[in-house]
């Protein structure tokens, strides 16, 4: 199970990673693996404003559906469009290829609420 | 491995699961492997070759004595008269008004019947059938002393073929023997829940292992894995056959559950024969209608389904098909909108999505007998 040093974490299982003011978000290696096979994402579109906490969208395996949690606030400027046709690039590269959103950040601050690699780390471990 | 709750029991194969990786989840009291490597790879698997399964969860009952077949023509809706030794039956047990106290096999085995039923069921079924036991017939629950290890696909013949020198193309569909596989006589049969070729091999618990092992061995040339419930759902659900709990329960009668095959009014008088009568003279007002989703999303139990202009129904199963690659369910509605073709809508968690009634089975190709 893979866990990012460079990347910050929220405690419903997704990633952020911050590039100047544009971050980028994805699931965890952890999530899914717990979901199983991805069959898909429903992600807002470009435009939609986002706050922290608060839900985006939804991913749906085939045993269960979850609410994705955004990391931050801020206002979406991509989805990713490739996973329409293929939801299990999250299962297999759920930090590469299957991101989810990027955010135009409004408040770079708020990734200090959220969990380090360690803390999250600790939190999928226990 | 999850936190060990109370009264949630192991099954005899605890150790395999845990060395293939299995997710093991408690269900109906035991913890039960919901997927190994992932569902819709082991859908696929079985579909395609071949998977084994660990059904020991599930509950025996034995049945002897004078008056053993009288009893079970009262308890059952179909016609054990019809079975001859090494038959399996289909059937079901109901309540006085019609609602079904569980689905069920029915074996006729030398000097016995074989009751095999579902294992959330267990004690529920036991207690019903006790309740209704009269002198000459004994009753008694193997359900501890039982494995159950399936095996479901196409190869499934060529894999068995392989522990045993009993010759399976006499083992016809539903049909049961008493047989040396590698080396023990057990019981098995040509049955199962995936719609695919397949059999069912009834073991004590200590010999389980054993056979897994043995099983595994001989499908490796097929490249055989080990399924979990998760794809066990999904096949059985391609193939609309029932699971007590969703698509029937208590509160459905046979007829509008589809299952009018498996009830024989003619065999004379079982409990529950009266309802189920009236409806199948009457006609049911709903009945059980299997759909595919139109749009790319995946309909769960409990979803509401609606035609344009009203509410139709509620979903009983569904689930994202693997092998046709879209959303699947059922769900009970109104006798006229169970036509196939008609358009419906499933609320998906508030917001309606298109749906259409289609034939069952969803998936045509199983390689069942």
């Amino acid at each position: 199970m893979e866990i990012k040093p460079d990347l910050k974490y929220t405690k419903e299982h997704e990633w952020i990673k911050l590039d100047g003011d544009t971050a980028t978000v994805g699931i965890t290696d952890f999530a899914q693996g717990e979901l199983g096979d991805i069959v898909f994402v429903e992600l807002p579109k470009a435009g939609t404003a986002v706050a922290q906490m608060k839900p985006f969208g939804t991913i749906e395996a085939v045993k269960a559906v979850s609410e994705l949690f955004s990391p931050i606030s801020g206002e979406i400027v991509a989805a990713n469009s490739a996973l329409e046709s293929d939801a299990t690039v999250i299962n297999k590269d759920p930090y590469g290829e299957g991101w989810l959103i990027k955010i135009k950040v409004k408040n770079p601050k708020e990734l200090d609420s959220l969990l380090t690699a360690e803390k999250y780390k600790e939190m999928v471990t226990a | 491995m999850p936190q060990i709750e109370e009264g949630v029991k192991k099954t005899p194969l605890s150790t395999v699961h845990e060395e293939a990786g299995g997710k093991m989840v408690p269900f109906a009291g035991f913890y039960m492997p919901v997927a190994y490597r992932g569902i819709t790879e082991e859908h696929r698997k079985v579909r395609s070759s071949v998977g084994v399964f660990d059904l020991s969860h599930m509950g025996e009952f034995r049945i002897t004595g004078s008056r053993a077949l009288d009893f079970l023509q009262k308890m059952t809706t179909n016609d054990v008269a019809k079975l001859a030794v090494g038959d399996v039956q289909y059937s079901l047990m109901c309540h006085p008004e019609g609602g079904i106290v569980d689905d069920l096999l029915v074996y006729r085995l030398p000097g016995e019947y074989l009751l095999v039923v579902n294992a959330a069921n267990i004690e529920k079924d036991f207690d019903w059938l006790s309740s209704h036991k009269p002198e000459g017939v004994a009753l008694t629950d193997e359900s501890d002393q039982t494995a159950l290890i399936a095996i479901q696909g196409p190869r499934s013949e060529a894999v068995v073929a392989k522990l045993t020198d009993f010759d399976l193309s006499k083992l016809g569909y539903y049909k049961a023997v008493r047989a040396k596989v590698s080396g023990q006589e057990i019981l098995f049969s040509r049955t199962g829940y995936t719609g695919e070729d397949g059999f069912e091999l009834y073991m004590p618990p200590e010999k389980a292992e054993f056979f897994w092992r043995k099983i595994m061995e001989a499908g490796r040339q097929f490249d055989i894995e080990p399924i979990g419930l998760g794809a066990r759902d999904t096949l059985r659900l391609e193939m609309k056959y029932m699971l007590y709990g969703n698509d029937i329960d208590a509160a459905t009668n046979p007829i509008e559950a589809g299952l009018g095959w498996v009830v024989k009014l003619n065999k004379g008088n079982f409990i529950g024969r009266g309802p189920i009568e009236k409806m199948k003279t009457e006609g049911p007002k709903r009945k059980l209608a299997a759909f595919e989703m139109l749009e790319k999303s995946i309909p769960r139990k409990g979803c509401l389904i609606y035609t344009a202009t009203q509410k139709a129904g509620e979903v009983t199963s569904g689930t994202f098909s693997p092998s046709l690659e879209k959303g699947v369910g059922l769900g009970y509605v109104p006798s006229i909108l169970s036509a196939v073709g008609t358009k419906l809508e499933i609320d998906i968690r508030g917001k309606k999505s298109p749906a259409a009634v289609v034939p069952a089975p969803f998936y045509q190709k199983g390689s069942h007998k």
